[in-house]
């Protein structure tokens, strides 16, 4: 039983966070952020160092490494809220290693692994994917139905309607297209959606990590009555609680992200746990954030609205926390009803 | 990351299923109130005393079986899945024997550890007093120096198995001049003497787990000092921080049954297809299983750092938060059952009012998670 990162993950969390301070520095993401813009540099450097491709397989030009690692990078690239479109990548990517044919997986990985082709997962309801994130930049989408079958687009397939989120760091469209268009995945799609719920969730604990360490540096700052505003317990209470949904949901997205690869057939309840304990953290760390920080929390100027934002479109995605504890009531009666618990 | 046992772990397991299975402890005493219940507790540590059970986390000199850490967690994921009684003397083996294994001289190791393993000496905790409870350093209890002996008066409270007790960790200000930290001694008090009284406090489920002490010049020789004059503090940091160590996932996988439990009774009246109870008790689900992962990812911490990361606080606060919700939970869904006084749920729900309380107040651990953790400003207050 160990619980820790090896030392190789310690070192891709070290480098990555590093780097990413580096390059995606707020005043960056802002910048981008402000434009509608994705930062196109920093995706060229991240490919070139392999990053889109970590958890494809080697045969595919990927990594070949695991979950893990790429929960890793989720997590940072939550935490720093780069303006790439990392996530709808290895989400798409995801999808059509776990559900692909051969053909299929010929057809798109090798260029999602080294980053030259940007993909992007929607979910159709009633025909349309609505925000479907990193769609306006991809050459390959894919479509989820009802979480159980899916589709494969090239870009010029699809309709794509570019139309802002309130998370301009991304960009987002609706994506239509006619039932004949693209190729069906035939394989295990719920494989592939319960490792892309699990990316996003470790993206959220990114997001929420961040949150927090924002909120505790400015609170320990600000000053009112003549003492720091954090030595109220009313505000350091509210931040302990922030660190407990953040550690709670970290865990739950650790788990998941061993079990995919180590343990298959708990994934889909620690998927859904997973998702459920980030989707309510990012949307409760986040909102706390903006309360902790004041009146300078609720302006543009500050950073923390755009973790929010973030939050709120990862929270919802593919399923919310209610979405997910639903789909985990049907676990737990099937079996209650098979006498196992 | 491996969040499998190694053959090792799962050997020591099986091994401890095994015995487990084949020497069960006698059915609950059906009547005969606390005391009956608790030499049913004593009996059972004897057995796992002469199966070698009793504490296998103790170094083999002393009567363990020197088990890792994480054995240690499993032994007690164990104790707590197969549903025996605890321990009689489980303040003994938890905190009194590893406090005196770090503290003691070679002939209080000699004396005193044998005796508490077999539970032929039951320990109690004489640390809370009426005014100190969370600020514990505050206490009054006086010891006072008499030739070779000291001589203690004053008062405690909350102290679990007292009326059974031979021996109580007791905490007492040696030296009033001193700083508040500074002046505290630990003695091994002999609670055998007429100058201790001890009253039974009936808690809200009607039951008498803790008492008072009401000391009056109770008499105390040098040699049961440990850790020697004026360093009680310490001592008695060793004693507390050991508190939660193993117990917490004894409690982890009770909480855990009892939600199976529920879930059963959920299923059985449809309830599970009805979209309030099936969100509530699926957030339980997911909050048993994140408490029993960062139990786990706390002991991974310490193993590795030498020292316990923030989970042990995170852990007790949402457990106990979780268990007043799933024992309140229950109410809804077993019904009148759940209100009716002396049935299992009724029990669960009142007894589970004392978790976010007991061992720390939820208060304080969020104080805790605050100052040690996120590095806040500690609230200034009168010292």
């Amino acid at each position: 039983m160990d619980f820790g990162f090896t030392d190789d993950q310690r070192e891709i969390q070290r480098t990555a966070r590093e780097l990413l301070a580096d390059r995606a520095r707020p005043d960056k993401v802002r910048e981008h952020a402000e434009a509608g813009t994705s930062d196109e540099a920093l995706w060229t450097e991240l490919s070139e160092l392999g990053w889109p491709g970590i958890a494809l397989g080697e045969d595919h030009g990927g990594q070949g490494l695991g979950r893990i690692e790429l929960s890793i990078l989720c997590e940072e690239l939550g935490r720093s809220l780069a303006p790439v479109p990392f996530l709808p990548s290895v989400m798409a990517g995801t999808l059509i290693e776990q559900a692909g044919s051969h053909a299929q997986q010929e057809r798109w990985l090798g260029g999602l692994a080294s980053g030259e082709t940007v993909g992007a997962l929607g979910e159709l309801v009633g025909g349309a994917a609505e925000l479907v994130i990193g769609a306006p930049e991809a050459q390959v989408i894919v479509l989820i139905e009802e979480g159980r079958t899916a589709r494969v687009l090239a870009a010029e397939e699809a309709e794509v309607e570019p139309i802002a989120s309130i998370d301009s760091t991304r960009s987002t469209a609706r994506v239509s297209a006619p039932e004949d268009a693209g190729e069906p995945l035939e394989g295990d799609v719920a494989a592939g959606v319960d490792r892309a719920l699990v990316a996003v969730s470790s993206e959220l604990v990114g997001v929420s990590d961040r949150a927090l360490e924002m909120t505790v540096a400015y609170v320990k700052e600000r000053r009112q009555f003549g003492v720091s505003v954090g030595s109220y317990q009313a505000v350091s209470h509210r931040c302990a609680q922030m660190l407990l949904d953040t550690e709670k949901a970290r865990s739950t997205a650790a788990f998941a992200a061993w079990t995919a690869d180590a343990d298959p057939e708990r994934l889909p309840e620690a998927a859904a746990m997973a998702k459920a304990a980030a989707s309510d953290a990012g949307r409760e760390v986040t909102s706390s954030a903006i309360q902790a920080h004041g009146g300078i929390g609720f302006t543009w100027e500050a950073d923390v609205h755009w973790l929010y934002k973030r939050a709120q479109l990862d929270a919802a995605l593919l399923g919310g926390a209610k979405v997910q504890r639903a789909h985990l009531a049907a676990i737990l009666a099937e079996r209650s009803a098979l006498g196992v618990a | 990351m491996d969040l499998t046992f190694s053959p090792q772990e799962t050997a020591f397991r099986d091994e401890l299923r095994a015995w487990l299975a084949d020497n069960p402890p006698d059915p609950k005493p059906a009547d005969g109130g606390d005391d009956a219940q608790y030499a049913w507790r004593r009996d059972w540590q004897r057995r796992l005393y002469e199966g070698g059970w009793a504490a296998p986390q103790w170094p083999t000199e002393y009567g363990g079986r020197g088990s890792t850490s994480t054995e240690s967690a499993i032994y007690f994921e164990e104790i707590g899945r197969a549903r025996v009684p605890m321990p009689a003397n489980i303040l003994g083996t938890l905190l009194g024997g590893p406090t005196l294994m770090l503290w003691g001289t070679p002939e209080q190791k000699e004396r005193y550890l044998a005796p508490i393993l077999s539970a032929e000496e039951i320990w109690c905790q004489g640390f809370s007093e009426p005014d100190a409870g969370s600020d514990l350093a505050a206490l009054k209890t006086r010891a006072v120096k008499d030739g070779d002996e000291w001589v203690v008066t004053g008062q405690k409270v909350w102290t679990s198995g007292a009326q059974y007790a031979t021996w109580c960790m007791l905490v007492a200000r040696t030296d009033t001049e001193a700083a508040k930290h500074k002046g505290l001694t630990y003695f091994l008090m002999n609670m055998n003497q007429d100058a201790i009284q001890v009253r039974p406090l009936r808690q809200i489920t009607g039951e008498a787990e803790f008492n008072e002490l009401f000391i009056e010049e109770a008499r105390i020789p040098d040699a049961n000092i440990v850790g020697g004059v004026g360093n009680g503090w310490k001592v008695a940091l060793t004693t507390l921080m050991n508190e939660r160590a193993g117990l917490g996932f004894s409690l982890q996988i009770r909480m855990r049954q009892l939600l199976d439990d529920l879930i059963a009774i959920a299923a059985d009246r449809g309830l599970l297809d009805n979209p309030l109870y099936a969100d509530e008790l699926a957030e339980l689900h997911v909050r048993c299983e994140s408490i029993r992962l960062l139990a786990w990812k706390g002991l991974t911490d310490a193993e590795r750092y030498g020292q316990p990361g923030p989970e042990g606080s995170l852990v007790k606060w949402l457990w106990s938060d979780t268990n007043q919700r799933l024992t309140q939970l229950a109410v809804d869904i077993v019904g009148p059952e759940a209100l009716t006084a002396n049935t299992g749920w009724s029990y669960e729900q009142l007894r589970a009012r004392g978790n976010t309380i007991e061992g720390g107040t939820t208060e304080v651990l969020k104080n805790i998670v605050a100052e040690r953790v996120l590095g806040l400003p500690r609230l200034k207050v009168a010292v």
